[in-house]
């Protein structure tokens, strides 16, 4: 039996397989779109987003909706990045050796995801989008964290900044601490954003933030510019592994990129605090189904 | 206030304008590409209009189905429109790496050892990434 005969028998492919090819191309750029809108005023990143409900309502496998995922948030992540670090929020001293921690767990976890059964991964990664709920919910943020000294190693890498603080009309000094503990953690955060093609900034800022002791606008910037380098790495990984379909990839980038710019201009105007219990519900909606759909019951 | 204290330093500002050039550039690759692809105007490994029925295959077997290149093996065959989109797709996973060798030369003219260290740590593993050596095994 070949491949395709073994994924025809599945019959809600065969029913997607007879649908106008442009359509599906089309209803994700739309999809994205909007998905863009809802994450910036969110106040999350795409990628986390993009996986779950794409994987649970779209006709692509999970290995191309995986690999898309991780084009998405690198895209976004790119596109933020010199911004951010012309601005000094994002902190190349900070970001350096995370990203080599979190870029080569990411290789690993990219790996791991493409030889995992599917249905497994599907779990998982519905278990995951469950516990980033929880994440969301429960976690605090500190806008300035109080770090009575720096670590030895932190003063060796001379991690440590100021940046002016607009909101105080001063600049505020920071350095961090923690930073052994702080760097382990970002081996499991590289691990599962290769893994499932997620953003990994819901589990970047509370470990720079809460653990070492980041300021939480450095905290967000430098995570968002952090994906550009962890994605990088386990994006090649499925690129070479044939799981990149352009025709999945490109509406996906270009759907989000635009949505973003608009979700930008209507922030302003919007109670981000009532889309982001929207963007909550949305993420654990996809994260059940993705439990169901790995159980092979959804 | 001291506005020294706030300045952004050499290297991050090097970084923050690669990035920004090439990024642009990886993007409109991207698109202009995509619009050549969907256009028709290059022949297709995989007629567009098929692949809603094998998109829902897992990619090992997609790649097993049709005899798809894998690793670099897409440079091939850059005159099919599919695989033309490759030339952006593979130009945003490319960039960081273009960016830390632009910032290496100015931490070693700093003498940041530490940071020449991880910088040239992380160029190995994005091009081991890369290569297309690292193979996961399959399901």
């Amino acid at each position: 039996m070949t491949a395709v005969t073994v994924w025809a028998s599945t019959g809600v492919e065969v029913a997607n397989a007879n649908v106008v090819w442009w359509i599906w191309p089309l209803s994700l750029f739309i999809f994205t779109f909007l998905l863009g809108i809802v994450a910036v005023l969110g106040g999350v990143g795409g990628g986390v987003l993009y996986v779950p409900i794409v994987s649970g309502f779209f006709p692509f496998h999970l290995d191309f909706v995986r690999a898309a995922g991780l084009f998405v948030a690198l895209a976004s992540s790119l596109a933020a990045g010199p911004g951010l670090l012309k601005r000094n929020l994002a902190n190349l001293r900070l970001a350096l050796p995370v990203a080599l921690i979190a870029s080569s767990a990411a290789i690993v976890g990219a790996m791991l995801g493409l030889a995992l059964p599917t249905n497994i991964v599907q779990l998982l990664l519905g278990i995951t989008i469950i516990s980033i709920v929880i994440i969301m919910v429960l976690a605090k943020k500190s806008d300035f964290p109080d770090v009575p000294k720096p670590d030895a190693l932190s003063q060796s890498l001379k991690i440590m900044g100021i940046y002016r603080e607009e909101s105080l009309g001063k600049n505020v000094e920071w350095c961090i601490h923690r930073t052994m503990k702080g760097l382990s953690m970002f081996i499991i955060i590289g691990i599962m954003a290769g893994m499932f093609g997620l953003g990994a900034g819901w589990a970047n800022v509370p470990v720079l933030n809460l653990m070492m002791g980041v300021p939480l606008k450095i905290s967000v910037a430098t995570s968002s510019f952090l994906l550009s380098i962890t994605d990088t790495s386990a994006a090649w990984i499925y690129l070479n592994e044939g799981a990149v379909l352009p025709i999945i990839v490109v509406p996906s980038i270009a759907g989000i990129m635009c949505g973003a710019m608009i979700g930008a201009q209507l922030l302003a105007k919007t109670r981000p605090r009532v889309i982001r219990w929207i963007v909550i519900a949305l993420l654990l909606f996809a994260g059940m189904k993705a439990v169901l759909k790995g159980l092979g019951i959804g | 206030m001291n506005s020294n204290k706030t300045k952004t330093s050499e290297e991050q500002i090097a970084y923050a304008n690669v990035l920004n050039v090439a990024m642009w550039t990886g993007l409109s690759i991207l698109v202009v590409t995509f619009i050549v692809y969907l256009s028709g105007v290059l022949p297709t490994f995989i007629p567009i209009e098929d692949m809603p029925k094998y998109w829902g295959m897992a990619s090992k077997d997609f790649i097993h189905h049709f005899q798809a290149p894998t690793g670099w093996g897409w440079l091939a065959m850059v005159g099919k429109g599919d695989y033309l989109t490759f030339v952006g797709i593979a130009l945003l996973a490319g960039l960081t790496v273009l960016c830390y060798l632009v910032i290496l030369p100015i931490l070693m003219r700093k003498k940041d050892i530490p940071y020449v260290v991880i910088a040239i740590f992380e160029v190995a593993v994005l091009v081991l990434a890369a290569s297309g050596i690292l193979k996961s095994g399959g399901h």
